[in-house]
């Protein structure tokens, strides 16, 4: 397949305008000097990838990234920094040194390669056809409430853990008043 | 109902969503003017257009347009012209899945009560741009304030219609109206009941809570307090970008209020009307429910005082949460029970 024929078809066409705006405003949020800048380009490139994943047919799976993602953790980000500070100009101290930033760089290319060769590893360049319509979210309750509950059951472990871990870092507790 | 051609319908659905906020809005405005007034004993618009001052909402609307839109000179200009655009879209895009009719909605999403809370979060996103980016004291303790707000009472809003769904055993706003409108048979008597007079009471309640500090309307309105911080996250806002957060307000107390009376009040079905007028006379029904939640919304307004920072976020961590965990135990106990 060409590029040509790639190009014929409108649901690529539909792709790359999700695509292209999603990988330029993630390079903007490694990028960008100011942090409350930085977050709302990290609010573009989820939901980017929330399109991406209604254009799959994932409903489900689309607007609980816009629930949990944009509705909760960005705006839990955007308190966090306007609390402290919420500098209005660029930040000097975002600049890293080269030797900080080369095993940063070096590691997000490996990620990404280990990634994409996973993927070509095992479907290759094999269609998958879509699924007519939007999965039900039903079927998706009763896979993870059956086949899938002990996986799931162990991720909300893993959310309690880190629950409990921030509580205990982030309290002082007063030493005893000894008489 | 479709015509058939994609952007034909998409076009249709839009201009009347637009035409739906815009046209019902004004007349909310208006309501709140008058209602206010005669609550609190006093005349309230009277001049403009001749009789009742009928015109009063226009004439603000075209005071706004034709002030300057100004920007101050500090502020991080691209965000700060964004931010009303975040907070409009996340109100227009409730109407999609909101149905008048069994025929007559937007896109019947088989998600439609998560869509509609996922979107309407984004509003807080557009809330927290306006706030930041104004380079103004106030603007940011009112932005703080308001996302603080926002989150504490997202989650009392969430469990109550959590409840809902459990009940209707879908999340499609259409299949909610269906399942309210199914016959209950209690003796002799078989009738449809709307979710609030079966089990449902406290949800509701819990929910119109809820909407009114999603609101941040009076007696939640601490992020616009207008004593202590002028304006809030709008202090810098002129003209027509403050018309559009203004206007952004009473169309999502419109939609939130038609959400209301889709999960609760039974949305566009009214007892003893044959199946085939209902789209015609769904979207009557469906505005009449909605105004009765506006019209209390406005009374609440007009009668209460505005809550302490402190008080208002006890009562969402406090009160209104642990009651709407209870509350989805007790309704899914039911559930399966029955």
């Amino acid at each position: 397949m060409t590029i040509g024929d790639w190009l014929t078809e409108s649901a690529n066409w539909a792709f790359l305008f999700l695509a292209i705006p999603t990988f330029v405003a993630s390079v903007m949020v490694v990028s960008s000097r100011n942090v409350v800048r930085a977050v709302l380009y990290l609010v573009i490139a989820l939901g980017g990838s929330a399109a991406l994943f209604l254009m799959l047919g994932a409903e489900f799976v689309g607007w609980t990234v816009v629930l949990v993602y944009i509705g909760a953790v960005i705006i839990l980000f955007l308190i966090g920094i306007m609390i402290t500070r919420a500098p209005l100009t660029k930040s000097v101290d975002l600049s890293h040194p080269i030797s900080a930033k080369a095993p940063a760089a070096l590691l997000s290319v490996l990620l990404f390669g280990v990634v994409a060769w996973a993927v070509v590893e095992s479907f290759g360049l094999e269609t998958i056809p879509l699924p007519e319509e939007a999965t039900r979210t039903g079927e998706i309750g009763l896979s993870i409430f059956t086949s899938w509950v002990i996986p799931f059951e162990v991720v909300s472990f893993v959310l309690l853990a880190a629950l409990i871990g921030g509580i205990v870092l982030a309290r002082k507790d007063e030493p005893a008043e000894v008489p | 109902m479709t015509s058939g051609f994609f952007w034909l319908d998409t076009f249709v659905k839009v201009a009347i969503a637009l035409g739906f906020m815009l046209g019902l809005a004004l007349p909310v405005i208006y309501a709140e003017l008058k209602i206010m007034a005669h609550m609190q004993n006093r005349v309230g618009p009277y001049y403009a257009g001749g009789r009742w001052g009928w015109a009063q909402p226009i004439a603000d609307g075209l005071k706004f347009v034709q002030k300057e839109d100004l920007v101050p000179a500090d502020a991080d200009a691209p965000v700060f012209k964004t931010a009303p655009y975040v907070v409009i879209m996340a109100t227009i895009a409730i109407f999609v899945v909101i149905p008048l009719g069994p025929d007559l909605v937007a896109r019947d999403l088989d998600l439609g009560a998560f869509y509609l809370l996922a979107i309407s979060s984004i509003g807080t996103l557009g809330v927290l741009m306006a706030g930041w980016s104004s380079a103004n004291k106030y603007s940011l303790m009112g932005g703080l304030r308001a996302a603080a707000q926002l989150i504490a009472y997202e989650l009392p809003l969430l469990l109550a219609v959590l409840a809902v769904v459990v009940q209707a055993g879908t999340m499609s706003l259409t299949g909610i109206v269906e399942a309210q409108s199914a016959a209950i048979t209690i003796g002799p008597i078989s009738v449809s009941l709307p979710f609030i007079l079966t089990g449902q009471i406290i949800s509701f309640v819990i929910f119109v809570i809820a909407m009114v500090a999603e609101l941040s309307r009076i007696p939640f309105d601490m992020p616009i307090a207008e004593s202590e911080l002028t304006m809030g996250y709008l202090t810098e806002y002129s003209s027509v970008r403050f018309s559009m957060f203004f206007l952004a307000e009473y169309a999502s107390l419109i939609a939130l209020s038609m959400v209301v009376a889709t999960l609760f009040l039974g949305g566009y079905f009214v007892p003893l009307v044959p199946e085939a007028w209902l789209n015609l006379v769904g979207p009557m029904v469906v505005l009449g429910k909605a105004a009765l939640i506006v019209f209390f919304v406005l009374w609440i307004r007009s009668t209460f005082p505005r809550l302490r920072e402190d008080q208002l976020q006890n009562l969402a961590w406090r009160w209104l949460i642990p009651i709407s965990l209870v509350n989805i135990l007790v309704i899914s106990f039911f559930a399966v029970a029955i």
